[in-house]
């Protein structure tokens, strides 16, 4: 009799235990992610100001100074990146979806997978390969192509789960009047979907955003501001960096800033993807 | 983000489109399915592409020093020596770490997301934990450098030193940057991904499994710990093989905390690089073909590495998958 009180509530002991430890654990991992968010933000904020986001950087000694090339370069490797990978990416995903039922899709869809895998400094290595030694020069397009092929899987596979969710009915329905495959898919299919393939676009330029590794052996990095598609090209990633490693504690704090400004546009575009597919799917 | 539909469930109707419109209805077919093919093959070219480019630059190192390029531990740019036995065995290393802190945090995530959080927590907490596989690996590399080294050379290593220093792991000098810091901020980026696939494995578990064992009377956890984790047991392999493929291929954090040392020893506070940090310290001062194609032959070990990896765990997964809907019918 009291042994079995006694199992019983080593039993039930036990399982609270176990559940407060995963509880726990959630804590701990949420913890961390207000610990570095909330210290960018407040040694961040601190330093901020509008001159650090228009001015360009001064000479080490001299007060103020500011990251406007890495802006601008940051922002036109998102973009040049965007046109290159977001097209193939699409178009990827479309064949996944509307064709890919065969042994081609089974493949695509593995080797799609893996490229996710692959580390963005061993792409990084791949272009510098494939278009710096060519080329001949450190180049902002080459850190574009770097940054396309890392967001080239990620844009195909998200595209493909959201086309797939469009009800089957909607492409009978579109074939019964009589119009051709391909304009069900890109009259009727992508429309459906659109929302989910800005979603998967998003989620790539938040992937690619704060990429460093890759940049390092393409872009190079720039202090003379923005020089053409053909030439090094500057990168806040790449500045925060250098900034880091660097000893002076100026520099530290800028990197601080502009870590600030790269959390809040990668916040911004994951809590905007959250809100869009909450939005269309639950 | 919404589930995908059992494929076979979605292309059903594409089977049979495919066999009614073998001959494309009109040249408009042909030419889109052809396009759309192209840009799905560039995928699997790109993969081609990379390792017939990087065997091609990499290729100097690998006919100069062939296996002994693995073995050795000289790295000498002046004399053109490289060996990259304390990369790899840093790679290693800091990646065992990451595994051993984040396997065990990450499956107590996953199984309070999935099994024990109430349904209003689900969704802001999975998001939040979602959110840290967000943060760009140079802004945690900063973070890991400025706050987490000094908080591990401080309390945690001195701590470490005086209480196991016995143990040849413990013993040295606390740096703070080293392997021990390389591994934690490794364990930190790896967990998100371990947690949200294996979560996601535990939510394929059929409720059946869950009920009949609470039916025979069953704690909670006895019910989680020998119903649902058992059944989830190979998409659990599978999120902490995914993990290992993250761990081993971060660049930039690590670089930044691990101290830039090149060394094989089994003290955990010492410097040290992995594979990742050492082509990103000197890949753009290096010169010669010998030493770039050793960097590049380093991408090429670090980027085979990860492929197998990454193939295993995502087989790994879609197996798992399919076996839980299976079990769900």
């Amino acid at each position: 009799m009291t042994t079995d009180m006694q199992v019983y509530l080593r039993r039930r002991t036990t399982s609270y235990l176990m559940v407060g430890l995963c509880g726990l654990a959630t804590l701990v991992a949420v913890s961390i992610l207000l610990l570095v968010v909330g210290y960018t933000l407040v040694k961040g904020i601190a330093f901020l100001n509008l001159d650090f986001v228009t001015q360009t950087a001064q000479p080490l000694g001299e007060p103020g100074g500011g990251i406007r090339h890495e802006i601008i370069g940051t922002l036109v490797l998102v973009a040049l990146a965007s046109v290159l990978g977001i097209p193939v990416g699409l178009l990827a995903g479309a064949y996944l979806s509307e064709f890919g039922g065969g042994r081609t899709g089974l493949v695509v869809r593995l080797v799609a997978d893996v490229l996710t895998g692959v580390p963005s400094v061993v792409v990084g290595i791949f272009v510098y390969v494939l278009v710096v030694q060519p080329m001949g020069t450190f180049s902002a397009l080459s850190g574009g192509v770097a940054l396309a092929i890392i967001m080239l899987p990620v844009v195909a596979r998200t595209t493909e789960e959201m086309m797939r969710l469009v009800p089957a009915t909607y492409r009978e329905a579109a074939l019964a009047l009589g119009i051709p495959r391909w304009r069900m898919i890109v009259s009727v299919v992508m429309p459906g979907a659109m929302v989910g393939i800005v979603t998967g676009s998003m989620l790539g330029i938040a992937r690619i955003a704060g990429e460093t590794a890759p940049l390092i052996f393409t872009a190079l990095g720039n202090r003379f501001g923005f020089a053409g598609l053909g030439q090094p090209i500057a990168a806040m990633p790449l500045q925060i960096w250098r900034y880091a490693v660097s000893a002076y504690d100026t520099w530290h704090q800028q990197a601080w800033a502009a870590s600030f400004l790269l959390v809040m546009l990668v916040l911004v575009i994951s809590i905007t993807v959250r809100w869009l597919t909450s939005r269309r799917y639950h | 983000m919404a589930r995908a539909p059992h494929p076979q469930e979605v292309h059903a109707p594409v089977w049979w489109w495919r066999a009614r419109f073998r001959r494309p209805a009109s040249p408009g077919d042909w030419v889109f399915q052809t396009i759309a093919l192209l840009a799905a093959l560039s995928l699997v070219g790109l993969l081609v592409a990379m390792t017939l480019y990087l065997l091609n630059a990499a290729w100097p190192a690998v006919t100069r020093f062939g296996l002994g390029f693995l073995t050795s531990s000289t790295w000498d740019p002046v004399q053109e020596v490289f060996g990259a036995l304390p990369a790899v065995y840093g790679t290693l290393l800091t990646s065992a770490i990451a595994m051993l802190v984040a396997i065990p945090v990450s499956l107590g995530v996953a199984i309070f997301l999935a099994e024990l959080a109430p349904p209003w927590l689900r969704a802001p907490a999975s998001f939040l934990v979602e959110m840290l596989a967000a943060i760009p690996s140079v802004v945690l590399g900063l973070w890991g450098l400025f706050v987490m080294v000094p908080v591990i050379r401080d309390p945690v290593e001195r701590w470490l030193g005086s209480s196991l220093g016995f143990l040849p792991l413990f013993q040295g000098p606390p740096f703070g940057v080293g392997f021990l810091a390389g591994g934690l901020i490794l364990a930190i980026m790896a967990l998100p991904i371990i947690t949200a696939v294996a979560r996601d494995t535990l939510a394929a578990v059929p409720s059946s499994q869950r009920e009949a064992m609470l039916a025979l009377g069953a704690t909670r956890w006895e019910a989680i710990s020998r119903a649902v984790l058992p059944y989830a047991r190979s998409g659990i392999v599978a999120a902490g093989i995914l993990g290992l493929g993250r761990a081993l291929g971060e660049t930039m954090a690590v670089t930044m905390v691990i101290g830039n040392g090149y060394q094989v020893t089994a003290r955990l506070f010492a410097p040290g690089n992995t594979m990742a940090s050492k082509i990103a310290t000197e890949f753009n001062e290096a010169s010669g073909d010998l030493y770039i194609g050793s960097l590049v032959e380093l991408a090429l070990v670090l980027f085979a590495i990860t492929l197998m990896v990454n193939v295993v765990g995502r087989l790994l997964v879609r197996w798992t998958v399919a076996k839980a809907r299976v079990g769900g019918q």
